[in-house]
């Protein structure tokens, strides 16, 4: 559906995208994933044909954007960062007027306006001015123009930026919805987003691109350092023989908590993760001693970004880190036993 | 480009510039026909056209300021860009939009003379012909405009440059007359617009080497001629500002010829600064 080619952008010395090249198939959401400033907007404002690229070609549906540009504006709805609205218009004056940019004419633009005022839910607010919508309600609007014209890609910048968390499902709700008839491609720098909306996700460091994969793949790059967390009340030299007599890892530490409980945290190698969660607990079972807690953490996506963005992006991926806390809590496989 | 049109229509009429624009032009005309065909009783509504001609330099650029200025503030460009228009679309959708709103003042102006023609014998075709040069004068005005507003985001910057330069335009002949007609003086000038030019060139381009290869392609051209033929140089300065004076051309209609050169002419400047924002839109997907 879209190839994107040995892409590269310079602003004057400075690189903002640098040998960038991948496909993307119809039909899916694509998440695009990179620190602030990793040339994520870039990247799209090109796919859109609203910048040019230094070097480099996108094809959608095998038109060149350069090209054929107007064919393949008709293809793709674009939202960028800041939703391009005129603020003294209402929803239903922008979206006739984008719709009629757009070559829709008569009862097919009336028809495709109430249609995408629906899908955004937009209806109640459809009359009154766009700068006295709330901040929510203008990224629907922005939305709602990208649907407009029935495109076959829908490319979405930063879409939950700036909302509230009521506000950020509805759009995660829609954007998923989008999905089943649109191919949508939808950048964040926020991880938990991208997992659990995206079927796959490109990341991008510093212009390039350092990942392209389903979540669950990216996450499984780094499950052989899975940990295994587990609180019991056996004292700590007895779970030391415990585990001692465990030959498959070799690597724990324990300490005593306030309530007299131990918890001991234990770094398994390999990935038999849950083979090993229940071996430790018939272990512990037959000495009779009981283990009221136990979790395996699996690598979160926002590990393996780190892990990939490391080395380029030191100081971004740690801001990341803090931004997505949530994210890492989504994918803990946590199994509590007893 | 009839969705841009249509769009912008709108926009000037809800904001109350149409409104405002068309009240201004409206009052000066008033007080011009008073002034000359009323209180003086003078048949030739030409002159009042004349008389009002200085008032353009200063309505026009108040309506044309925010044409392309604001779509970029607003960020609202990206929608345009992103919209599957070429960029001729979107600025012809533009001037067209603004050449209809100047319409409505000139449909109602267009009255006057009828009106006093039951008076008096008012000489109909000349009145016309003036009418139909200022709408052209204006025109071109507009497309000035709209090129200075394509360069900046700011309106008050592209408003405060297109008056100055437009009276700049509007007193050229006559700060001709005062003008150096030596051929070094004409020199000096020359080079100053080439470094001017260059300039221009380096801010839609961002291309350092292109500026500079352009300003010492110009320099070294001015100083082989001024080398082998200074009498070339000799009154050029003067030449050239009395002919690039669009409203020198206007004041000939006035005077009663209808000249196509004029026509002409105010169609060239309307062309090539169309053109020019046209590249001004193109040259912001190359930054």
């Amino acid at each position: 559906m879209i190839t994107v080619e040995h892409l590269t952008k310079c602003y004057g010395s400075f690189m903002a995208i640098d040998d960038l090249s991948f496909e993307i198939e119809e039909g899916h959401v694509y998440g695009f994933l990179g620190p602030n400033g990793a040339g994520k907007s870039t990247t799209m404002n090109i796919m859109t044909g609203c910048l040019s690229a230094t070097s480099g070609t996108v094809r959608i549906a095998g038109h060149d954007i350069l090209e054929e540009p107007e064919t393949v504006k008709k293809l793709i709805g674009y939202l960028p960062e800041h939703p391009p609205l005129y603020m003294n218009e209402t929803p239903l004056e922008y979206l006739r007027f984008v719709g009629e940019a757009k070559g829709l004419r008569g009862t097919e633009l009336r028809q495709q306006v109430n249609a995408v005022i629906q899908q955004a839910g937009l209806s109640q607010v459809q009359n009154r001015l766009i700068s006295a919508l709330s901040k929510g309600y203008q990224q629907r609007v922005g939305i709602a123009q990208a649907l407009l014209g029935n495109p076959r890609v829908i490319i979405l910048d930063e879409p939950t930026v700036g909302l509230d968390p009521i506000q950020i499902i509805e759009i995660r709700d829609l954007v998923k919805q989008l999905g089943k008839k649109h191919t949508v491609i939808f950048s964040s720098h926020i991880l938990s987003e991208v997992q659990a909306i995206c079927e796959q996700v490109l990341i991008i460091s510093n212009g390039k691109l350092v990942a392209f994969d389903t979540p669950e793949n990216l996450e499984r790059l780094l499950t052989q350092s899975g940990d295994i967390f587990l609180r019991t009340y056996a004292s700590a030299e007895e779970a030391d023989t415990i585990l001692g007599n465990m030959e498959q890892f070799s690597n724990w530490e324990s300490t005593v908590q306030e309530d007299g409980s131990l918890a001991v945290l234990i770094r398994a190698d390999g990935n038999k993760i849950r083979e090993l969660c229940c071996q430790i607990f018939f272990a512990f079972a037959e000495r009779k001693k009981a283990i009221f807690e136990m979790s395996s953490k699996k690598a979160s996506l926002e590990e393996v970004f780190l892990e990939l963005t490391e080395e380029s992006k030191r100081g971004d991926a740690a801001e990341e880190h803090l931004i997505s806390k949530d994210g890492a809590n989504l994918c803990d496989d946590e199994e509590a036993e007893q | 480009m009839i969705a841009v049109l249509k769009h912008e229509l709108r926009g000037y009429f809800y904001s109350l510039a149409a409104y405002l624009f068309c009240a201004f032009l409206l009052a000066f005309i008033g007080v011009g026909a008073m002034l000359y065909n009323i209180q003086s009783s003078v048949a030739n509504f030409e002159l009042v056209l004349k008389f009002v001609c200085i008032g353009l330099v200063i309505i026009l650029p108040v309506l044309t300021m925010r044409v392309m200025a604001e779509e970029k503030k607003q960020k609202t460009d990206q929608l345009l860009y992103a919209l599957p228009l070429k960029p001729l679309q979107i600025i012809l959708g533009k001037y067209f939009a603004l050449l209809l709103i100047f319409l409505i003042p000139i449909m109602i102006i267009a009255v006057y003379p009828l009106v006093f023609a039951r008076f008096g014998e008012v000489y109909l075709p000349t009145a016309y012909g003036s009418l139909l040069a200022f709408y052209l004068l204006g025109a071109a005005i507009i497309a000035i405009g709209m090129f200075i507003s394509s360069l900046t985001e700011n309106q008050g910057f592209a408003a405060g440059i297109s008056i100055p330069f437009l009276l700049l335009n509007f007193y050229s002949v006559k700060l001709a007359e005062h003008i150096s007609s030596t051929p070094f003086g004409t020199l000096v000038a020359l080079s100053v617009l080439v470094a001017a030019v260059a300039l221009l060139v380096r801010h839609l381009t961002k291309n350092e080497n292109l500026s500079y290869g352009i300003f010492l392609a110009g320099i070294l051209c001015l100083g082989i001629t001024f080398f082998f033929n200074s009498a070339l140089f000799e009154g050029l300065l003067p030449k050239v500002m009395a002919q690039l004076s669009l409203f020198s051309r206007f004041y000939i209609f006035v005077d009663g010829v209808f000249d196509l050169t004029a026509v002409v002419f105010f169609l060239s400047v309307i062309i090539f600064f169309l053109f020019l924002s046209t590249q001004s839109l193109e040259k912001r997907r190359y930054n």
